[in-house]
């Protein structure tokens, strides 16, 4: 979504993007951004927790009310209030995305890999000395 | 504090996201905010795969199931006023049981009304966009950029849009 908010503020709007996942909008780069330590899916907050999803959208617009220059990323402190695993959990399809049913069996070869890379690869010399 | 991008994402995931090869774009585009925000008209765009029901298709999932590589590039057009029951939502790639519950965590059309009688924001436009994330692996946001987007922007601009606001899914 960072590549939309480019498009759109090359167009002359003034866009505020809110992501969970701030690695990948600083990587390609958008104008103003409101990162949060949501799961995916809930960008905004939970549901009907309208108390939350107002603060996240007030933050977002001072974001973009104080924004200076362009790759502004500021850092919401809102706090997920669900458990980390039960987060991590309720946010997935309860089936997996076709790509990553497709890609699973790769990951987990190459995963496979690395273990056995560092399982043959010689001690270090630390060890050795 | 700073966010942690995988706090809540599964490992394979994470490193699946991390593995992708992603070239940053500089410079990044900029147009200064140039009213108060109680003088600004607000677009609001998701990418969360959201659809009007009575009057649009979902976004093209069997084609995706097929090519679990592509993805669809295209939008659509959500009246501002919706009710939850009016809105589908076809993604396939996060649990849409909450979203369907209250779309306001992707599309947040009742709080941006709020907003607006409450004096904090000038306006909120007729229609709100919306795309699908998933743009294929590796990811081409190319046709968002090039054909679907500019197509959005032409639209909000004729309705005296100023400000846009984002929310991936």
């Amino acid at each position: 979504m960072p590549v939309l908010a480019r498009t759109f503020e090359a167009a002359g709007f003034s866009t505020i993007l809110v992501s969970q996942i701030p690695y990948l909008v600083e990587t390609v780069g958008a104008p103003r951004t409101l990162a949060v330590e949501f799961p995916l899916g809930h960008t905004l907050g939970q549901p009907h927790n309208i108390p939350q999803q107002k603060k996240v959208l007030i933050q977002a617009l001072d974001v973009l009310k104080s924004a200076k220059e362009p790759g502004t990323v500021i850092h919401s402190r809102e706090i997920w209030p669900v458990p980390q695993k039960e987060a991590l959990k309720d946010w997935q399809p309860k089936e997996p995305s076709p790509l990553i049913k497709m890609m699973t069996p790769h990951f987990l070869e190459m995963a496979r890999e690395q273990r056995k890379a560092r399982r043959d690869a010689p001690q270090d010399k630390n060890r050795r000395n | 504090m700073k966010v942690d991008s995988f706090k809540y994402i599964p490992r394979l995931l994470g490193a699946f996201y991390q593995n992708i090869d992603r070239k940053p774009i500089r410079p990044i585009p900029w147009s200064p905010l140039k009213l108060p925000l109680t003088r600004c008209k607000f677009g609001l765009v998701t990418s969360g795969g959201l659809f009007y029901k009575e009057e649009e298709p979902p976004f093209d999932l069997e084609r995706e199931k097929r090519e679990p590589t592509w993805g669809d590039p295209t939008f659509r057009t959500i009246p501002t006023g919706i009710s939850q029951e009016e809105l589908g939502v076809s993604n396939l790639h996060i649990n849409t049981k909450d979203v369907m519950a209250d779309m306001n965590i992707l599309l947040p059309l009742q709080r941006f009304n709020e907003f607006v009688a409450e004096g904090r924001i000038g306006g909120l436009a007729s229609f709100a966009y919306s795309f699908m994330g998933y743009q294929g692996h590796p990811p081409n946001a190319a046709e968002w950029h090039n054909t679907y987007g500019p197509k959005v922007a032409q639209k909000l601009k004729a309705e005296g849009v100023n400000c846009i606001l984002l929310t991936p899914s």
